[in-house]
């Protein structure tokens, strides 16, 4: 009886069409989509008809979460350092280098107050999440510290965006389309959680009001117009 | 670990000529790099881009400032956990000096056939508007930045509907936002979130109870 003949070797597959599969889905994902932002808080964003993107160079944003704790960011690296030296600067809270270091690079933001900022800038990010009370003082009255985070982000918001202006219309020669120069304005972003009481996030406006900051944003996921 | 396979080698005269066929090139680590790559790019990537929604609040004055302009066209929501009311014109606390009925609240909801139904029935002077100017831009009558400007000044049109936002301790950033967007919806130029005043809370603590 004819044997059957099997091959010598290890049989092997051509691989290139899965190569090909593999780094075009690579390809896309690197230019489709953004980085996630390692974020303090988890927050529910409610939905609406609003569609204009989230301004990414210029943005000043406080974040409430559904317990009412507030937190705070700001778009820059530079930025961000500037805003702390003038924070400790006023409050007199010494930072050592490394703490300097660390907050100028913790983009989702922060929630603490100036007292224990130097403490909870040493804790590993993980930690950071899991601490239950920590929030950024908010009081009408006295030890208004997201007033003075808001303002002094605000002022070195303007000077960068300035200065990126420039930068930006330089780089873009004659040719281009004229930039705008509100583009390059702070814009101040308010994301609340759906569940937030809004009383919360209330006493965060009105810290926006005081400062005659009275063009807000809101952070929404878009939902389909029904008409 | 990157061997070359040969195939069809095996010469038995030892002689030295091209290969036969083509070289395979083992392919699995590449394999494994673009899947390691790809996993690394889908978990670290977003693709719901959040959108912003813009509100401009009116700039607040130093002084106790006077009464609030009295508005003929407007409606007033107040807005409770969940629960959203609202009233037309003025409000009028009971007994009031002008012999005017007291006013009622009206309970409504955030769905397509609460909010958006009473905005709709009374801002149709801005909404007739827009459907028309949307005509003639679509005619090419009108350029762009003129249907812009038209838009806004019919938005701020005496006619047009003003609408006051007001909230109690109870309601949800979720109710506010919603109104907010249907307000956005129905085309309304004039957006005001105001404080609750102590009436209006009392008559909206007695309906919540019912």
């Amino acid at each position: 009886m004819a044997k059957l003949k099997l091959p010598k070797g290890s049989p092997s597959i051509d691989m290139t069409p899965m190569v090909d599969l593999a780094f075009l889905l690579v390809t896309f994902f690197m230019l489709a989509a953004d980085f996630r932002t390692d974020e303090v808080v988890k927050i529910e964003i409610p939905s609406s008809i609003g569609k204009d993107d989230i301004p990414q160079k210029t943005l000043v944003m406080v974040t409430v979460d559904t317990k009412g704790r507030v937190f705070f960011t700001c778009s820059g690296e530079e930025v961000r350092k500037k805003v702390l030296m003038q924070m400790a600067a006023k409050y007199k809270v010494p930072f050592s280098e490394e703490n300097i270091t660390t907050f100028s690079r913790m983009e989702g933001g922060f929630g603490c107050s100036m007292s224990e900022l130097p403490k909870y800038l040493s804790l590993e990010a993980e930690e950071r999440k899991n601490l239950p009370n920590a929030t950024i003082p908010v009081d009408t009255t006295k030890n208004n510290e997201l007033a003075d985070w808001i303002n002094f982000a605000n002022r070195e918001m303007l000077d960068y965006g300035k200065a990126k202006f420039e930068e930006e219309n330089a780089k873009q020669g004659k040719g281009g389309i004229p930039l705008k120069p509100e583009d390059f304005k702070p814009k101040f972003v308010l994301k609340a959680d759906m569940e937030a009481e809004y009383v919360k996030v209330k006493t965060v406006i009105e810290v926006f009001r005081n400062l005659k900051l009275n063009n807000l944003n809101f952070v929404t996921s878009q939902e389909a117009q029904q008409l | 670990m990157a061997e070359i396979a040969e195939s069809g080698g095996g010469d038995d005269k030892g002689k030295k000529h091209g290969k036969k066929g083509s070289a395979r090139i083992d392919m699995t680590p590449m394999v494994d790099l673009g899947f390691l790559l790809l996993t690394f790019f889908v978990l670290t990537s977003t693709f719901a881009k959040p959108k912003v929604m813009s509100l401009t609040y009116p700039a607040k004055t130093e002084e106790q400032g006077p009464e609030p302009p009295k508005v003929k066209n407007g409606i007033t929501f107040l807005i409770s956990d969940d629960k959203v009311f609202y009233y037309k014109g003025q409000f009028y606390p009971v007994g009031n000096a002008e012999g005017k009925p007291a006013t009622e609240l009206i309970e409504t909801n955030f769905g397509p056939e609460g909010i958006r139904k009473i905005l709709k029935e009374n801002n149709t002077y801005v909404l007739n508007k827009i459907t028309e100017l949307n005509g003639q831009l679509s005619k090419k009558q009108i350029s762009d930045s003129i249907y812009k400007k038209k838009v806004i000044e019919a938005k701020g049109d005496k006619e047009a509907l003003k609408v006051l936002v007001k909230t109690d301790m109870k309601a949800k950033t979720r109710n506010f936002i919603d109104v907010i967007d249907e307000l956005y919806i129905a085309q309304i130029g004039v957006i005001a979130p105001v404080d609750i005043t102590k009436s209006e809370q009392a008559l909206l603590d007695e309906k919540l109870k019912q």
